[in-house]
């Protein structure tokens, strides 16, 4: 017994509610090896390329085992100037206005901490990844959800931005496309998005790591409006794009004062991000392009399969522009999220997450992740199927 | 490009049935692919890809490499001789290639000595045969695009993440 330990953890961390995901987690962990299809991971199926791989073998057998600059190797932040220029169209110096982090969420947890004063408010499009509320408060900010809905496809629009505004709000965050929706923005809500942000004099974060899976047109990034590179931290990493989760590598660009800002937090808290993920993503960014675009297509079949099969079972849902994430409507079936997600482990063995995980916007709706096999796709389509009709009857 | 030959390609082993919800079709029109791919001639047919050092698999597991320099011939080059060299049961795969010898070409029997009596009897009596180079193959690590030995899954994924 541990009598009254509690007694010093800090008040903001001790009142912060733990993920959603984690009991729904806990309750798979419980099925396991009862031949239960996740559909509720949050990753590509892939490994990481081989070359990619092969790049940080090399790396450790030159004896690359040494601290970084607190910014990153200079190799690497060329290779991503380089890259953020020839596939956004967005030009950052890299010597000044490029950091490597521990991944996107690092770069979130330091652009949190950096521009933060205590009572500040942020703005974000809700439902979203599970960290950015937490963060927020993490940082004593205050947070703005903005909802975004299943008839605009999960969109983010000016309109609610307009609504959800208060006295106060400092940043915008924005994550497009959307975890755990797919949902993106045309290029026209864009636009007024970014006119909305230069109204408000707001600092946008833009968390982008899922734009090369962009399906159909171009991906835009807010940061090429006008007035919006000044007030704009590009964030970006490696995680899906390259299949490269567990390496822990990502950046952020932006105007050299807030890199600098963030860069003090990072270089007292993290050092530096580890130089094999570093060296191994120089590799992905030089010789990648192929396999990033193998495993687009690879998650675009998979997207047509599941979203027609969704549509078909009943399961209302939207076919998401981005992301590897469809987020269909459970309402139709009369259960919650909650009953849905529990009812179909429990029944037919197959994992998907509660909406309300991604905050309450998320209400009648779950999350699948199609960055699984066909093989078993197919057959967690047909087990959701034999479950809606189950239920359907009793 | 023709959808069913896209997924052909990535050498999957989806059913009819399978290719036609990957590819969004019906399955009468993935047959209809699939017929047309034969009349085409780019379809021929289908084969497993078995790990042959695996005992259950083991029968025909002796595979050899033959580096063979023919005389071509005016006319027809190199083609009637591959021809002729490739129809015997034992080829399994017969190519032309560019470099120190011309044809490059792998056999398979039941022993070694059937392997080398076809090479010695058969092979290098052909007229036109200059000479042959045999490599018997000890171990296979990588055939057609798979590993063996290595189990590589994405089973290690954490079931749910955020």
């Amino acid at each position: 017994m541990e009598p009254n330990s509690s007694k010093w953890v800090a008040g903001h961390v001790a009142s912060l509610p733990k993920s959603g995901i984690r009991d729904f987690f806990e309750l798979v962990a419980k099925m396991k090896g009862r031949e239960v299809i996740s559909l509720g991971v949050g990753e590509p199926d892939f490994a990481t390329p081989w070359h990619i791989r092969e790049a940080a073998i090399y790396s450790l057998e030159k004896g690359r085992t040494f601290y970084t600059s607190n910014l990153g190797s200079p190799e690497l932040r060329r290779e991503i100037s380089r890259y953020v220029s020839r596939e956004f169209g967005i030009d950052y110096r890299s010597d000044d206005q490029v950091i490597v982090t521990v991944g996107v969420s690092e770069a979130l947890d330091l652009a949190f901490r950096a521009f933060l004063n205590p009572g500040d408010k942020v703005m974000y499009h809700q439902p979203c990844y599970v960290s950015y509320h937490p963060s927020i408060g993490l940082a004593h900010g205050e947070a703005i959800p903005v909802p975004t809905y299943a008839k605009d496809g999960f969109a983010l629009t000016a309109e609610a931005l307009e609504e959800a505004w208060q006295p106060g709000a400092k940043i915008l965050m924005l994550n497009l496309p959307c975890n755990p929706t797919g949902g993106t923005c045309s290029r026209e809500q864009l636009e007024k998005i970014a006119a909305f942000a230069v109204e408000k004099d707001l600092l946008v974060l833009s968390d982008e790591i899922y734009s090369e899976l962009t399906f159909e047109g171009e991906h835009t990034s807010i940061a090429t409006f006008p007035g919006m590179w000044e007030r704009t931290i590009f964030l970006h990493g490696f995680s899906k794009a390259y299949a490269m989760t567990g390496w822990r590598i990502g950046y952020a660009c932006g105007p050299t004062a807030l890199i600098d800002a963030m860069m003090k937090v990072h270089q007292y808290a993290m050092m530096c991000a580890s130089i094999i993920a570093q060296d191994a993503a120089v590799e992905a960014l030089r010789n990648g392009d192929d396999a990033v675009a193998n495993m687009r297509e690879q998650y675009h079949r998979r997207r047509d399969l599941v979203i027609r099969r969704f549509n078909e079972m009943g399961l209302d849902c939207h076919s998401p522009r981005g992301s590897f994430y469809a987020f269909p409507s459970v309402a139709g079936t009369g259960m919650t999220e909650a009953q849905f997600a529990q009812g179909l482990l429990e029944t037919r063995k197959v994992a998907v997450v509660p909406g309300t995980a991604f905050g309450p916007g998320g209400k009648n709706h779950v999350r699948a992740c199609f960055a699984t096999g066909y093989e078993d796709l197919m057959v967690a389509c047909d087990r959701m199927e034999r479950f809606i009709a189950e239920s359907d009857r009793s | 490009m023709n959808p069913v030959l896209k997924l052909l390609l990535e050498g999957g082993s989806l059913s009819t049935a399978q290719m036609a919800q990957v590819a969004g079709l019906s399955e009468a029109e993935v047959e209809q692919h699939l017929d047309q791919l034969k009349q085409d001639k780019i379809l021929l047919g289908w084969r497993p890809v078995l790990d042959l050092s695996r005992e259950a698999a083991a029968d025909a597991a002796v595979e050899a490499v033959i580096e063979v320099k023919i005389t071509p011939e005016r006319g027809g080059g190199f083609d009637r001789l591959a021809e002729r060299t490739a129809r015997f049961d034992e080829v399994h795969t017969c190519m032309l290639v560019s470099g120190g010898y011309d044809l490059l070409v792998i056999v398979r029997g039941r022993s070694l000595q059937k392997v080398a009596a076809f090479v010695s009897e058969k092979l290098s009596t052909i007229e036109g045969v200059l000479s042959t180079s045999t490599h018997f193959i000890l171990r296979y690590y990588k055939d057609q695009g798979f590993m063996l030995g290595t189990d590589e899954s994405s089973g290690q994924r954490l079931d749910v993440a955020p």
